[in-house]
């Protein structure tokens, strides 16, 4: 039998570092039944609220790199108990305190976003290589819309075809944007979750300045994890723009009849609520509004919609980390999708494209499904 | 002496240490001594105790004090009592004023130079204020010996029957066509499992029947004026289209009646006949007509139970009736609301057919239930197994963050009921155990023994999705067993959600009606948590039962037997005070604009036609003083918060 003797300092640290609502756990289990971890290995949630409350935190496993930060636990904890708060609390009292190790693929991709400003390790000068071709302007003063493409459809060869649907809708609808190219950093959502305070900050703040001096108003993100970072957590850092994820966009510029479709996609679509635009602010609707405005487009629902999406995996810095083969949750999503017989499996997430991109073609099912970003079919059918 | 010349005496309380470890005592009493118009300035260990209260009143006597201050306390707990000091030594009671050196200087502060500080100011203005103020009268007016007790559960049968025993009148209104509330729908009764019918009939019967019990249901209050001993309440006596008089009871009507909807009284899982008995021991056993299923009501057409009444008690002219009934006490006991488990939609409740709230179950487990008290799957099989989930809708912010108190041992009663009655395996999926009560955890202990299985966590997931044979065909509880750590699914054939308590979903309306107050919960609040369970803000309004809080029988019942009690002191002594804090119209500086006549909550302001001035019935103010702060030409004044009173107050605090 163990003495019960807690190492007060991390809990301390794990207390500063914003995760003190660790006390409010009753250990009723709801957290560990609802994360999608145990569909594919055990993740017992509860249990490491219970060890912050003892102050016996295993700082050294893998458990604490774990969560996804899907926001399901957290939507139905009955003390509202702030759970993703409290792993980013541990992650950095880990990065802080240097108490435990750093998954090696998190580590270089920190250390390629503090140096290039990109998780990917990309020269800064080729940000804007993506708009070739395509008369993209560079944002001025007077341009109305600043268009925010996230790293990956900056840089990722995948991604890339992302941001040019988006460009090419907007250049559609007459809409006066323009893009920063080299002069932006990656927004540091995922290195907050993973923990880095400091990198998270210095980014914000550089990002923060760069708006500032070219006079930014308004904001359009690809990616739903740009989009709540901007929304949600920069504001607390000074920054005062408009941001709007570009499904509100689109759905508004059809509404107001700036963007019409002359051509018909007739597939059997499903759609994935990426976490950080459903279950973190509560976009639900307008994703759906625009696919259903498309013409011949047939929309059905997945088991786990809406509140209760099934995450790709890839929040929290997990994009950045190796998850074995068989504990994948987009490997499931994909599943679910072709069980519906639909032909696209369609999403408005960078992360989650890259996911469901790679369970295809692990799966083999290439033929079967195809992952789609909302702005692709859009693109498509103007 | 001079009757003009102000003596003041001050007296310090240390309330053992509460007071005395953070504020200097010494200091804060010599200070006292110092101020202008005081006699004499003391301290003493406890103030409130008898030695203290013969300082105040030896002083008053022996040194002719004629204001007095004391430095203590909260006013809410003890200002009656200083107060009686007063009167005891022939001080006029509004004579005497209070400083609250406990809650607002040493109990909220370490600082001891801070909380001295306070606490001197606190007395200087105490006792500038006390210095203007006069001696009020105390009228008496006698109490009507009638109550209005409102609900029909069990909560309000025994207040009305505790009433009605001592041959006082009592108005028993009920809004459903029955006196019996949720207890007549229970099966059995923890942890004694009495029937619960068996029980509560021959009290229902005791109502039916008391001389002095006017019992009126399918009724409503609709308004009440007045005040505490003087109430008058207007009730809406709906119309059942039967004639009472004439109805024999024979239940014909129903039987005859082709037309059906579900049965209320069985919780949704039985049917009805549009004109019903809710159940067979009704009291009173008269049908009424739901004139939503009546097809007559409708089209005009169908008429049956009329044909087949040979009391000719069927009247479809019937209009609702109003009655004014004048009461000196009111006692509310609503009763609850049971929640709705359908917004969690992982339970699957009303998705899936066997899933069922704790209320449609004990329907299910009575003989006079829809399946004659058989447990069994809505295909009319027998279960295997049953899971019961505990703390659905409450001890769960977003619903209610409350304990509902009930649902552990009602979920173990269930527990019972099905070993007794089946062989089903059964499940408690739990987060704590609470069996608190008199012979409560014996009760656990038993269920425990007859081999039911405890899982200690909260469900996440109730799905029909099978991953193994063993799961086909039933529905799965995912969970985490968190004593084992480890995730678990268990296939059971029914699910009973252990729903919670909550309020009303009309207590708002309740509320307004009898200015009553809420807390956060949604019930509605007594004056004190602990030493005032079931008076209201409203002197005369008692609440009781499920109304002010999620409780069990036994201490509804208790609680009931407190408001009767309650009332029955104020019929005994048949008279009651009106403070002397009342409002009053200076008739020279009112300009008849009536802006504080809408405003006055209790109705106490009228217009002098003749003299063209608002006027102030002093029996129903109660001294609020919203109309002397509305009052546009400063000419109502309050008695004993005076501008000159108010105003030597703030300086004594500022200076």
């Amino acid at each position: 039998m163990a003495t019960l003797a807690p190492f007060k300092e991390a809990v301390d640290a794990v207390e500063e570092a914003g995760g003190e609502a660790f006390k409010l756990c009753y250990q009723c289990g709801l957290c560990t039944g609802i994360c999608p971890w145990n569909t594919v290995r055990s993740f017992l949630v509860r249990r490491m609220m219970h060890e912050a409350q003892l102050g016996l935190i295993d700082f050294e496993g893998e458990d604490v790199w774990l969560c996804a930060t899907c926001r399901a636990c957290v939507e139905r904890c009955p003390r509202e108990v702030p759970i993703i708060d409290i792993m980013r609390a541990l992650r950095r009292t880990v990065v802080g305190l240097g108490v435990g190790p750093i998954p090696d693929s998190l580590r270089l991709t920190m250390k390629n976003i503090s140096a290039l400003g990109n998780p990917l390790g990309e020269e800064r000068e080729k940000r804007a290589d993506w708009a070739q071709g395509l008369d993209v302007k560079s944002f001025t003063k007077d341009t109305e819309l600043l268009y925010f493409p996230c790293c990956i459809p900056a840089y990722d060869p995948r991604g890339k075809k992302i941001a040019r649907a988006m460009a090419g809708i907007l250049k559609a609808a007459g809409v006066d944007f323009g893009i920063l190219g080299a002069e932006e950093n990656c927004c540091g959502e995922s290195v907050r979750k993973s923990g880095d305070e400091t990198l998270f900050e210095g980014l914000a703040q550089s990002n923060i300045s760069i708006f500032d001096e070219k006079g930014v108003k308004k904001i359009v993100t690809s990616s739903p994890h740009c989009y709540n970072t901007f929304k949600n957590e920069y504001p607390e850092l000074g920054a005062n723009f408009e941001v709007i994820h570009y499904t509100q966009y689109l759905a508004e510029l059809i509404r107001d009849g700036r963007l019409k479709f002359t051509k018909e996609i007739n597939k059997r679509v499903t759609y994935h609520d990426p976490c950080y635009l459903g279950r973190h602010n509560g976009i639900y609707d307008e994703p759906r509004e625009i696919l259903e405005s498309i013409p011949g487009l047939e929309l059905v629902e997945m088991p786990n919609s809406r509140e209760n999406s099934l995450c790709c995996g890839g929040g929290g810095g997990r994009i950045w980390m190796e998850t074995k083969k068989g504990e994948r949750f987009s490997d499931i999503r994909i599943e679910q999708a072709i069980g519906l017989g639909a032909e696209f499996l369609v999403t408005a997430c960078p992360y989650c494209i890259i996911n469901f991109e790679d369970s295809v073609l692990t799966a083999d099912k290439s033929e079967i499904i195809q992952a789609k970003d909302i702005s692709e079919l859009v693109e498509q059918a103007i | 002496m001079n009757m003009d010349e102000r003596r003041i005496g001050v007296y310090v309380c240390h309330c053992g240490t509460n007071i005395s470890a953070t504020v200097d005592i010494d200091a804060v009493t010599s200070y006292a001594r110092s101020l202008d118009s005081v006699v004499v300035a003391r301290d003493y260990r406890f103030m409130c105790s008898d030695p203290g209260q013969d300082l105040i009143k030896q002083d008053i006597k022996e040194l002719g004090l004629n204001r007095v201050v004391v430095a203590s306390c909260s006013p809410q707990m003890h200002e009656p009592t200083f107060r009686r000091v007063c009167e005891d030594a022939g001080l006029n009671r509004y004579l005497f004023q209070m400083a609250n050196i406990r809650e607002h200087c040493s109990w909220v502060t370490e600082d001891g130079k801070e909380a001295t500080d306070k606490a001197k100011a606190l007395i200087n203005a105490a006792v500038r204020r006390v210095f203007y103020q006069e001696a009020l009268e105390i009228t008496e007016i006698p109490v009507n010996p009638n109550t209005l007790v409102v609900g029909g559960g069990i909560a309000g049968i025994q207040a009305a029957l505790e009433i009605a025993n001592s041959g006082n009148k009592v108005y028993l209104v009920e809004r459903e066509p029955s006196i019996g509330g949720h207890m007549i729908q229970l099966d059995k009764t923890f942890p004694t499992l009495d029937c619960s019918a068996c029980i509560l009939t021959p009290k229902m019967s005791d109502v039916g029947s008391h001389p002095d019990i006017e019992l009126m249901t399918y009724s409503e209050v609709e308004e009440v004026s007045g005040y505490v001993g003087n109430f008058k309440v207007r009730v809406r006596k709906k119309a059942r289209y039967v004639d009472e008089e004439k109805c024999t009871s024979c239940g014909v009507c129903q039987e005859k009646c082709p037309w059906k909807a579900p049965s209320e009284f069985d919780a949704g899982i039985g049917e009805r006949k549009a004109i019903y008995i809710p159940f067979p021991q009704a009291v009173p056993n008269i049908p009424v007509i739901d004139t939503e299923t009546c097809v007559y009501f409708k089209t005009g057409k169908c008429r049956a139970c009329e044909k087949f009444c040979e009391a000719e008690a069927i009247d479809f002219e019937q209009k609702d009736q109003y009655m004014e009934l004048e009461v000196g006490n009111i006692i509310v006991a609503t009763g609850y609301d049971v929640f709705d488990p359908s917004p969690i939609t992982q339970y699957g409740y009303g998705r899936y057919d066997n899933v069922l709230t704790g209320i449609e179950f004990e329907r299910m487990c009575n003989a006079t239930g829809p399946t004659g008290g058989n447990i069994v799957l809505k295909d009319g099989s027998a279960p295997e197994s049953i899971a019961i989930i505990h703390c659905v809708g409450s001890r769960d912010k977003h619903y209610h963050a409350y304990c509902s108190r009930v649902c552990c041992m009602y979920a173990l009663k269930f527990a019972h009921l099905i070993t007794e009655k089946t062989d089903a395996e059964v499940y408690q999926m739990y987060i704590d155990m609470r069996c608190f009560g008199k012979a409560y955890e014996e009760f656990y202990e038993r269920i425990t023994e007859e081999g039911v299985k405890f899982i200690r966590g909260k469900v996440s997931e109730v799905t029909d999705q099978a991953i193994s044979e063993e799961e086909k065909g039933k529905l799965i509880l995912v969970v985490e067993d968190t004593l084992l750590g480890s995730m678990v699914r268990v296939p059971a054939d029914m699910v009973i959600l252990s729903t919670a308590i909550e309020a009303r979903s009309d207590a708002e309306q309740v509320v307004r009606l009898f200015s009553l107050s809420r807390s956060a919960d949604g019930f509605f609040l007594e004056r004190h948590p602990k030493l005032d369970p079931v008076a209201t803000m409203t002197d005369g309004i008692q609440v009781v039962g499920c109304c002010q809080g999620p409780k069990d029988i036994p201490d509804t019942v208790a609680q009931a037997s407190a408001g009767a009690a309650r009332v029955l002191a104020m019929i005994s002594k048949g008279k009651v005070e009106l403070e002397g804090i009342t409002a009053v119209v200076d008739e020279e500086q009112c300009s008849g604009c009536k802006t504080c006549i809408p405003l006055c909550p209790f109705n106490a302001i009228s217009f002098d036609e003749e003299k063209k001035v608002s006027g102030i019935n002093e029996a129903l103010c109660k001294g609020c003083g919203t109309c002397v702060a509305a009052c546009p030409s400063a000419a109502i004044t309050q008695r004993h918060f005076t501008t000159e009173q108010i105003m030597a107050e703030l300086e004594g605090v500022l200076v």
